[in-house]
């Protein structure tokens, strides 16, 4: 799968996916939105558990994915939380995790969009072409979609293209790992096509 | 002589001894992006040149800082414009933290 964007004149990006390209980064996009969940309202149908953490986002989310697209505002890494850090951070989620939910389930629901409106040939696939606005949203969700996976898989600095790389093909992780490398390159070459 | 003028103050609704915010000491806040192995090198750059319009050098060294020392402080200033900075590179997908530069 080697996919790349290429800058197109109007300040977009177009690329050529054949159709089982789209139908991965469409399951993909689609799986964002369902662990991003719908916020604030609908969260009735779900679990008890998981209607506590949509209705009152003051604490961080248990899933690692979910703790990794919205992390903490106060403390950090070098950091130990003390009653007040613990506290501001639980002020800023209540006031933004619903804000930032709807952007990134936003720009995952544009990826899927520009997708379903393509009509791949039987061969040949189909050339997706964006327009700046969309770029940007498509930049979003590929990172969201690359965190993601890139926390499921445990991606560490040392693993940078190194042991992921070299894993067998008997590997349960190896599909995760030929997508999650397969979105960088399409994200890298998005960023080079808005950069100029 | 003689007549006191009262002071305007005084017939004042009590609303105006309420301070519009708690005084915080004059110490600015700081927006830190920490760093990230999933995050493109490239990507960040981006991000510093987009949200905060710097120039691609400045940008660049930015994010080797994030990359090589594991954080850089990309903005300063009232704890309100911070907190809208960290939420903007949570909205990009970056780690970032925001804390009084002690």
């Amino acid at each position: 799968m080697a996919g790349h964007f290429e800058p197109l004149p109007d300040g977009g990006a177009a690329v050529a996916l054949d159709e089982v390209e789209i139908s991965i980064l469409r399951s993909l996009a689609v799986q964002l939105m369902e662990l991003i969940g719908p916020g604030e309202e609908g969260a009735e149908d779900e679990d008890p558990l998981a209607a506590i953490f949509n209705d009152g986002p003051s604490e961080p989310p248990s899933d690692p994915v979910l703790a990794r697209l919205f992390p903490d505002a106060y403390g950090g890494p070098d950091l130990v939380p003390d009653d007040d850090v613990r506290a501001a951070s639980a002020e800023f989620r209540r006031y933004t995790e619903n804000d930032l939910r709807a952007r990134k389930r936003d720009d995952a629901l544009a990826l899927v969009r520009a997708l379903d409106s393509l009509s791949p040939g039987i061969d040949q696939g189909a050339v997706l072409r964006l327009k700046p606005d969309e770029c940007r949203q498509w930049l979003g969700a590929l990172n969201d979609l690359r965190l993601a996976i890139g926390t499921r898989l445990e991606v560490t600095d040392e693993e940078d293209g190194g042991e992921l790389l070299r894993l067998p093909d008997t590997d349960p992780r190896k599909p995760m790992v030929m997508a999650y490398l397969w979105l960088g390159g399409l994200q890298e070459t998005l960023v080079e096509s808005l950069m100029g | 002589m003689g007549r006191v003028s009262v002071p305007v103050e005084i017939e004042r609704p009590e609303s105006s001894e309420a301070p519009f915010e708690v005084p915080e000491p004059d110490v600015p806040w700081v927006t830190i992006v920490h760093n990230d192995p999933v995050n493109l090198m490239s990507y960040v750059s981006y991000v510093f040149q987009t949200y905060f319009g710097y120039s691609k050098d400045k940008a660049h060294q930015l994010m080797l800082d994030v990359h090589h020392k594991g954080r850089a402080v990309v903005s300063s200033g009232s704890r309100e414009e911070m907190e809208r900075d960290v939420q903007a590179m949570h909205g990009y997908g970056l780690w970032a933290t925001l804390q009084q530069d002690r």
